[in-house]
């Protein structure tokens, strides 16, 4: 899922005593993408976006190459965490900011916060909020496997990706990933009730991309999150699931450029 | 020697073929409990109790109860109830829970008051265990898997403190906080009831147990991975200190006992058919691996080793898939081989002993010099069995295998857990 690391530039910075790693490539102004629930990984989306921006995609901290706070309960704690390894990077002025699933709800958090160089957020399949409709799909009912093909508009559009079965690297991550992430979230699943509230004072404009097929976050969650920022708008991926980067990287890259080009 | 006897308690539901070696696909936490027919629920609760008073009767010391959640192989999900109703109604011997699942107790405070009330109104008869569950209790309780070590560690460290120290007193734990522990229920016995913990393979479970002196019984496992617990168990005694021996070993295993070979046979296949325990081995029930392995329950390093690449996730690809491709063939083979000869297999190998009395005291007999546990326990009147297979099985227990039982524990001396002390090695005057 990712290409070779020594293509990208590693950065590892430290925060709280623990080390942070993120890779990086491109030119232009700053991009920062957190990952999905299922792990990090340089993937061809990002190479898309290097086009036009300096992606930095950090492994959120536990996952990946970045250690485990192991006294971390809450998304919020990863997003304080990255707060500070942002700053530390060097990359948190000027910088547009860009979660997916899980990363989504980190992204989110994060820009609760009010991060001074913040230009943009966007929130891609975003878990973090209650749907009025529907319900964030729950892992542990799914073979990890099963998951991660939930996340695809169909099984076909999976095994283009991935094969008709993924390599034992790939479950590995998976497998290693879900353990972080059901440290952090648990009750209620996959979202905080006190977002919302929050999200009311985020002057930051916000795109929030959903593929149209989503099966893993209902598009009632876009919903809430545009109902409660105040300067946000919802596109939709024709055709897409919920990891749309990894079934059309091209058509969600455009959506980004193009959204950020119009800032 | 401590002798106890056990059953699972399974819902028996003769009617929807959804239980145990119907047919009917069962898979867990698959089925709805809009099947589940409270009528035969009552039934079968105060069947099990009957069943339990006369197990006393015929001389068992001991009257085990285990839980689990959501399941029909188990109807023990407050077994607490159950264990509060023996208190009252039998009179001598033990009650023993293994286990409360600590680890999905919001409120262990309310656990060791609970076990307190039942050590009183037993008079002392209470011997409390504690487990961590399979991933199947996390999900029907909604407890956080990857703290489930951490949780059950401290609910005990919470629960012996509530019972061993005068309160009021202050916890502010990880996972557990509390203002005011006084519970004003104290238990029976002094300092607190015997721990003993069952399991099946855990090595932190077995060196925890070890670590802390508590008999660790072993759930119906096969002889050789059982003996090699016990070996674990008595390295990190050794490395703790002190010898281990019988009365630090518990050993539960599937035993009937009946008036002819045929209805010895009858009856013993009923453990794996009908409409019964689904999950028992060789009946039909599938367990869903990631329900059973849930992300953190076993802890993976903190660290991921390596970083994936793209390339060998490519290659990785035709691998994964031919590997895949066996593991699959290996599975339908298994259940190829199960269908015809699971009884048989279990009946070799010790894991399933019935017949009469004077073919089951020898092969008891085998088990105990094979693994020398100080404390066992009979699992009777399981799977299919009706009340009529349970209780010929109890009066012939009584009659002749239970005596015989004691001689052998005399002869081969292997003594229980309420004949030595487990944590100082003296001898105990009680029963």
């Amino acid at each position: 899922m990712t290409t070779q690391a020594e293509t990208h530039s590693q950065i590892v910075t430290e925060v709280s005593g623990l080390k942070v790693n993120a890779l990086q490539d491109g030119s232009g102004p700053n991009l920062v993408v957190l990952h999905h629930s299922t792990g990090p990984g340089w993937i061809p989306f990002y190479d898309l976006l290097a086009a036009n921006h300096t992606v930095t995609a950090i492994d959120m901290p536990g996952y990946g190459q970045s250690e485990r706070p192991a006294w971390a309960r809450h998304p919020r704690d990863i997003a304080i965490m990255l707060h500070s390894a942002i700053h530390k990077m060097g990359i948190d002025s000027d910088a547009h900011l860009l979660g997916m699933g899980f990363g989504g709800w980190v992204a989110a958090e994060l820009a609760s916060m009010h991060l001074h160089g913040l230009d943009s957020l966007t929130l891609v399949g975003a878990a973090g909020v209650q749907p009025e409709e529907g319900e964030i799909a729950d892992v542990i009912f799914y073979e990890f496997e099963e998951y991660v093909k939930l996340g695809f508009s169909s099984d076909e559009a999976y095994a283009e990706v991935f094969g008709d079965e993924a390599a034992p690297e790939l479950k590995e991550l998976w497998d290693f990933s879900r353990e972080m992430t059901a440290r952090l979230t648990w009750k209620p699943w996959m979202f905080n009730r006190q977002l919302p509230h929050l999200l009311s004072e985020v002057e930051t404009p916000t795109l929030l991309l959903w593929g149209e097929n989503d099966r893993v976050v209902p598009i009632g969650v876009a919903e809430v999150y545009d109902a409660n920022l105040p300067n946000s708008r919802i596109q939709v991926l024709e055709g897409l699931g919920h990891l749309v980067e990894l079934e059309n990287p091209q058509a969600t890259a455009d959506a980004v450029t193009s959204f950020i080009g119009s800032l | 020697m401590f002798v106890g006897y056990f059953t699972e308690r399974p819902y028996q539901d003769f009617e929807s073929g959804w239980v145990g070696a119907t047919g009917r696909e069962i898979e867990d936490l698959g089925m709805t409990n809009g099947d589940y027919d409270p009528r035969i629920g009552a039934e079968l609760y105060n069947r099990y109790l009957d069943e339990k008073v006369y197990a006393e009767e015929m001389g068992f010391d001991g009257l085990m109860l285990n839980e689990h959640h959501s399941t029909p192989f188990c109807m023990g999900g407050v077994m607490n109830v159950e264990a509060a109703i023996l208190a009252r109604i039998t009179k001598r011997a033990k009650i023993v829970l293994l286990g409360n699942v600590l680890p999905i107790w919001e409120d262990p405070l309310w656990l060791a008051e609970e076990l307190a009330e039942i050590d009183m109104i037993s008079r002392g008869r209470l011997v409390t265990g504690w487990v961590r569950g399979t991933g199947r209790e996390s999900v029907a309780h909604n407890s956080q898997s990857p703290f489930n070590w951490e949780r059950f560690q401290e609910a005990h460290d919470f629960v012996v403190k509530a019972w061993s120290t005068p309160g009021p007193f202050r916890w502010e734990g990880e996972h557990y906080q509390y203002r005011y522990v006084n519970p004003w229920a104290r238990p029976y016995q002094e300092p607190h009831p015997q721990i003993w913990i069952p399991g099946v393979m855990s090595r932190n479970t077995v060196k925890w147990c070890a670590e802390h002196r508590y008999p660790y019984v072993m759930l119906a496992t096969e002889i050789e991975p059982t003996k090699k617990s016990f070996e674990y168990y008595d390295e990190v005694a050794q490395e703790n200190g002190y010898e281990a021996s019988t009365e630090h070993h518990g050993y539960l295993f599937k035993v009937h006992v009946d008036e002819t070979e045929e209805l010895a046979e009858e009856a013993g296949r009923k453990y794996i058919s009908g409409p019964a325990n689904p999950f028992l081995e060789g009946n039909q029930g599938t367990v869903r691996s990631n329900l059973q392995n849930l992300p953190g329950l076993t802890s993976r390093t903190q660290l991921l080793p390596t970083v994936t690449t793209f390339a060998a996730a490519a290659r990785g690809r035709q691998a994964a898939r031919d590997a895949a491709l066996a593991e699959k063939e290996a599975e339908q083979d298994k259940r190829d081989a199960d269908a015809f000869g699971t009884y048989e297999e279990q009946v070799n190998k010790y894991s399933i002993i019935t017949g009469t009395p004077k073919t089951v005291i020898p092969k008891i007999r085998h088990v105990l010099e094979e693994l020398r546990p100080g404390n066992i326990f009979f699992w009777d009147g399981d799977g299919a069995m009706n009340h009529e297979d349970a209780m010929r099985s109890l009066r012939l227990f009584g009659e002749e295998v239970i005596p015989a039982v004691r001689e052998m524990g005399k002869e081969l001396d292997l003594k229980g857990a309420f004949e030595v002390d487990t944590q100082t090695g003296a001898p105990l005057s009680g029963d």
